[in-house]
């Protein structure tokens, strides 16, 4: 346990010594910070209701200004990064989980299996993300659930494959065979031995999976398919600004920006990530 | 290739039985009467007597999976209950809008892409090949809907250089209103297409046929532009059609954004209205759409490349 740690240590060491992987730590972490403690941080309640001061511009009360409610945009702003991350860490890890189970059961089972889950795999990947997230949001209803089923079910293919092709170059390396042959069982071999070199590569590829998470969540919500109102999301910022575009610009900014620095922040993380991690991946992509 | 070529689109064929078969087990899962839901709680029995009978709800569910695979061969894919026109008819009418859009997106996207990225190969470690590789990862970020809505608002909105909503009349008008959609969703496409380029160029320039073709003493333009380039581009195609749900997905948020008629307006509004045949068949239609564009760029990359006719 103590050597991974270390190990840890020196990843985050080296993601901090490349200037985009540090900008990328800095933006995510203030992220993070925010969500955990937007609700001692946020000025007013974003969701409290102020009809007397509505639609203001930016001032030293309201930094955003505020919506046609009079809730104040920034409160909203800071209360949406943790919807944002309620939806996309618990799909993005969910999809992970289930894909590196289902990938390395492909890549060291029978074929047929193999077979079978690949067909699985490329079956989910037809559909246009989008698509199918409408598909089931006219289905079964818009709910934040809804969302992270959503993404979750679109993912599991991408961890799936990698992991498949994990394991398969895994399958025939010296070390599992030694362990064949001293009679160690499957569950074994791919739980203790397997699995600590696969998840390193699936953790950067979830690194720069967040963003497009945090894009549809927002996507859905700004169609009016994804969180329900009054929750503040940034997709909900940006439907409401997208709706009052011609008396205020500063719900769209205010909804568009942390989508912008989330993004960025993420893929600057898992970047660098992966070039620390996997430097053999950069020519991948 | 033949063989390749027939087992690609088998594969494909195989994947598109498997998504509608899903999609159809999927609206039969939901809670509830599908009648019910279709034609919403005002609906008189005779009416929801005749959809039943229509949608052969009353038929055990493999006899209405192959109904409806029947159908489908056929290119039926139900009536809107509410116009009682074919809905085929209705999604492939919208269909060209999107396609259109999509179309005027990748044209300048890999247009400026490839340029760029070409440019930054052959003067690579240049203040424009790293002011490109910075540009292209902020970019690659950037989600369509959000550059479309900040797009809106400075280039519409304030500056009112291009129209908000719409999308036009006649040629100049079309391409007026086509101008600020294409350019949110191809946006993110540029750097893609760049960095890739760029990478692919780098790779190439080092091949043998260019130290030939320099030493016969031909001009550098000449060779990067036709030696090299015409190599390098190739996975630009192969990456174009993978996209091309990520595109599809793109068109949707522009098409509200700009208030554009098209596929993805046409989800939206019957998602509103409860329209289900008609959310189905834009689903279905954009996945086989999807389904062939990847198999077409996985062929056109095995014709290049004999070398991926092997390969998985």
């Amino acid at each position: 346990m103590a050597k991974s740690r270390s190990e840890l240590g020196q990843i985050i060491h080296g993601v901090a010594r490349d200037p985009l992987g540090l900008m990328g730590l800095v933006i995510v972490g203030t992220i993070v910070f925010c969500a955990i403690f937007a609700y001692w941080i946020v000025p007013f309640d974003p969701v409290g209701m102020n009809i007397k001061s509505r639609l203001q511009g930016p001032s030293w009360t309201h930094l955003l200004g505020t919506d046609q409610l009079g809730r104040d945009t920034f409160s909203r702003v800071i209360a949406g990064g943790q919807v944002a991350l309620q939806v996309a860490l618990p799909a993005v890890f969910g999809a992970m989980a289930i894909g590196l189970t289902l990938g390395m059961i492909a890549g060291y089972g029978p074929k047929w299996l193999d077979n079978l889950l690949m067909l699985f795999f490329d079956t989910i990947r037809s559909f246009p993300t989008v698509m199918f997230a409408l598909a089931v949001v006219a289905l079964v209803g818009p709910s934040l659930q809804t969302v992270v089923f959503v993404v979750m079910a679109t993912s599991i293919p991408t961890y799936g494959r990698v992991a498949r092709t994990q394991t398969l170059t895994l399958r025939n390396s010296e070390f599992i065979l030694a362990e064949r042959s001293m009679g160690a069982s499957m569950t074994r071999i791919l739980g203790v031995h397997m699995l600590p070199n696969i998840v390193g590569v699936l953790a950067v590829l979830a690194a720069m999976d967040i963003p497009t998470v945090i894009a549809l969540e927002a996507g859905l919500s700004f169609l009016g398919l994804g969180v329900k109102p009054p929750t503040p999301s940034w997709g909900a910022l940006l439907k409401d600004g997208y709706s009052l575009i011609r008396q205020t610009p500063w719900l769209v900014v205010g909804g568009g920006l942390p989508i912008i620095l989330a993004t960025l922040g993420f893929t600057f993380l898992g970047e660098s990530l992966r070039d620390v991690v996997d430097p053999k991946l950069r020519k991948q992509r | 290739m033949l063989l390749y070529a027939t087992r690609r689109f088998g594969l494909a064929l195989l994947i598109l039985i498997v998504a509608v078969t899903v999609m159809f087990l999927m609206i039969r899962a939901v809670p509830g009467d599908p009648v019910q839901i279709m034609l919403g709680p005002r609906a008189t029995p005779e009416l929801q007597a005749r959809l039943t009978a229509e949608l052969a709800l009353d038929q055990p569910i493999w006899k209405q999976l192959l109904i409806f695979y029947g159908n489908l061969m056929q290119g039926d894919l139900g009536i809107d209950v509410f116009s009682g026109r074919s809905v085929t008819e209705i999604v492939f009418q919208q269909l060209p809008h999107t396609l259109w859009l999509i179309l005027g997106s990748i044209a300048w996207s890999a247009t400026l892409g490839i340029a760029l990225g070409a440019y930054a190969a052959a003067h690579p470690n240049t203040l424009i090949d790293r002011v490109t590789a910075a540009i292209s990862v902020s970019f690659v970020a950037a989600p369509a809907f959000v550059v479309a809505l900040l797009s809106l608002l400075i280039f519409a909105v304030n500056l009112q250089w291009f129209p908000a909503i719409g999308a036009g009349e006649g040629f100049w008008g079309r391409l007026n209103h086509l101008v600020l959609p294409a350019f949110a969703i191809g946006l993110s496409w540029v750097g893609y297409i760049a960095r890739l380029v760029r990478a692919s160029m780098l790779e190439v320039m080092g091949e043998s046929h260019i130290r030939t073709a320099r030493a016969f003493g031909l001009h550098e333009r000449r060779v990067v532009m036709v030696y090299a380039l015409r190599i390098a581009i190739l996975p630009v195609v192969t990456v174009i059609g993978v996209g091309m749900g990520f595109l599809l997905s793109s068109a949707v948020f522009a098409e509200i954004v700009f208030a554009r008629p098209g596929l993805g307006k046409l989800v939206i509004d019957s998602i509103t209205t409860r329209n289900y045949p008609i959310v189905m068949g834009s689903v279905l239609i954009s996945t086989g759409l999807f389904v062939v564009s990847t198999a077409l760029a996985d062929l056109i990359n095995a014709w290049l490349d004999p070398r991926a006719r092997t390969a998985n």
